[in-house]
């Protein structure tokens, strides 16, 4: 039984010279406990897709699709305050800049308490004992300190350990992780996606990794998801897709490695893949 | 243990943060300045039946255009000399300073408060809320902001209150324009997309989530508008429109005296300078709080 199930999603933004369509006919679905990865280049329509299920487009945007629905609740028909209740409490998502996705005017821990006691009702107390245990789960040191540091004093590491923290408080069935590690630097990427997958396992929701990263798809994912130009390029189990890309574009995708540079220039897809020579 | 040490911590943090603004405040020995004789304004203010000789309202008709103490003709009374009815100058200007920190205080309040929910509203819904509110906003700020003081005065009928609602209502597009472009930038930043997916209405996004981000520069024109208020309702008082007589509030006292400016310079010059002083005390208070809370202006 999938978590979150999407057919034939289409995304189209108005725009000055026209109608532009970011997401074109996509198919997602989840299911309970699983990791899916979508990948594909900038603008292939990832986060768009995913911005479209949270309803977080802009009003410029128009979203159709056959069926969007979460646990069999149709999230299209949904009205905004039927949505909230699942947004943040069920279905929750964490950002590429962990530093600018918390407020700046308020500490970490405020914010977390805030989530703990407006969404789940808990007492100031209880909130914050709450907070302590889930940072010490993200592995956050001293928690009881990091909880009273604002968002400047902390790490990019340690703040996205935080939006980590604020996004399982609820204990969500879906996280929805758009480009996590980016913007953080190696070491501190492997130390966050072992903790992803770590309380993925923990908690057994779905996860849902967005990213342009094969090396993350390859060391975290169940099944991947390759996108091009807001177009379902492929969908395999990840072992079938590294060892038997059946698309062009994803094989395009898999060579443009910097190992396989010739010469001082790095290769890129369209060394590989031309559009409209794909069958 | 762990209780107190928060505590201990909470304050410590606090501490810090308010020796840091004091830090980059004190750069500024203009600021420090301005802020003494504001804070000396403020007791004054706050003193003024003890402070006063005399009342500033009765009348001591044996005492009329008496000179200050230190010309010829001065009397040991009256420190700074009385006014063509007889009323102690030094205790009228000592009164007029309540006047002065109430109007400031009551227009900054109603102009902050109207012009944030208003800016807030249009940066927030943006499209026709926006265009809306803030062409009327433009309507507003075409007219010189005297002058349509002066026909809401009118309008609503002279007096004080009047012309601190007037006024206020001259002040808040400044605050709702400055509002608007604080929140449209702040609306961009991923915070705000973070505490949508963590389910905040839009009532608890706009003045708990983006709010607190955009309060630097309200605080900055918040005073330096304190000062444009004391002053505009000095002007219309001079004018007549503003607190009437007998209360000795420091515009109207300049307009009785208008008569008197050559002959008894002292009834003109006092309120006047009474004025230039509070002003520009609070003008340079507003410029070293500029310097300290916004970020660009810091050098570490």
């Amino acid at each position: 039984m999938p978590v979150l199930t999407i057919r034939n999603l289409t995304v189209r933004f108005a725009t000055a010279t026209g109608s532009f369509t970011a997401v074109d006919g996509i198919d997602v679905s989840v299911d309970k406990g699983e990791v899916l990865a979508i990948v594909g280049e900038s603008g292939s329509g990832k986060s768009v897709a995913m911005l479209a299920v949270m309803g977080l487009l802009p009003d410029t945007a128009t979203v159709t699709a056959d069926e969007m629905s979460y646990d069999g609740r149709d999230l299209l028909r949904m009205t905004e305050r039927e949505r909230r209740t699942l947004i943040g409490r069920q279905i929750t998502m964490i950002f590429q800049e962990p530093v600018a996705s918390l407020n700046p005017s308020f500490t970490a821990g405020f914010q977390i308490e805030e989530v703990l006691r407006l969404n789940l009702g808990l007492s100031r107390r209880a909130a914050h004992q709450r907070a302590i245990e889930l940072f010490t789960g993200v592995g956050i040191p001293d928690p009881e300190e990091k909880l009273r540091a604002y968002p400047h004093q902390m790490s990019g590491g340690q703040c996205q350990r935080v939006m980590i923290a604020i996004a399982i408080a609820s204990n969500p069935r879906l996280l929805i992780a758009d480009e996590p590690t980016t913007a953080l630097d190696v070491t501190i990427q492997k130390q966050i996606l072992d903790l992803l997958m770590k309380l993925q396992a923990d908690y057994g929701m779905a996860l849902i990794l967005i990213t342009h990263d094969m090396g993350v798809v390859a060391e975290t994912a169940d099944r991947v998801q390759v996108q091009y130009k807001g177009k379902k390029m492929e969908e395999a189990d990840v072992l079938t897709l590294f060892e038997n890309p059946s698309h062009p574009y994803t094989r395009a995708l898999l060579s443009a490695l910097p190992e396989n540079a010739s010469g001082d220039r790095l290769p890129t897809v369209s060394d590989y893949f031309t559009e409209g020579a794909a069958p | 243990m762990s209780e107190a040490s928060a505590k201990i911590a909470e304050v410590s943090l606090r501490r810090r943060q308010l020796a840091e603004f004091w830090f980059y405040f004190s750069q500024n020995r203009g600021a420090v300045i301005g802020l003494v004789v504001f804070i000396l304004l403020v007791l004054i203010a706050l003193a003024a039946p003890l402070l006063s000789p005399h009342n500033p309202i009765v009348q001591n008709r044996d005492a009329l255009l008496v000179p200050p103490i230190w010309q010829e003709g001065g009397r040991a009374g009256y420190l700074l000399g009385t006014d063509a009815v007889g009323r102690d100058m030094l205790s009228r200007l000592i009164y007029g300073s309540q006047y002065s920190l109430f109007i400031g205080v009551v227009v900054v309040s109603i102009a902050l408060v109207g012009g944030i929910v208003i800016g807030l509203l249009a940066g927030f819904f943006g499209g026709w809320v926006d265009s809306v509110i803030m062409r009327v906003m433009d309507v507003i700020l075409a007219f010189p902001s005297l002058l349509l003081a002066l026909v809401l005065v009118a309008v609503l009928g002279p007096g004080l209150t009047n012309a601190m609602i007037a006024i206020a209502i001259v002040y808040q597009p400044h605050f709702a324009r400055l509002t608007r472009a604080a929140v449209m930038s702040e609306m961009r930043r991923e915070y705000v997309t973070a505490a949508r997916v963590s389910g905040a209405g839009n009532l608890r996004l706009m003045f708990r989530t983006i709010l607190p981000n955009c309060l630097a520069p309200l605080i900055v024109q918040a005073t330096l508008s304190f000062s444009s208020a004391v002053l505009d309702s000095a002007a219309l008082g001079f004018l007549g429109m503003g607190a009437q007589p007998p209360s000795p509030e420091w515009g109207t006292m300049l307009a009785e005296a208008r008569e008197f400016i050559l002959r008894a310079w002292w009834v003109v010059t006092l309120p006047g300078l009474a004025i230039l002083i509070s002003v520009l005390a609070i003008n340079l208070m507003g410029d070293g709080l500029r310097d300290a809370l916004d970020p660009k202006l810091k050098r570490s």
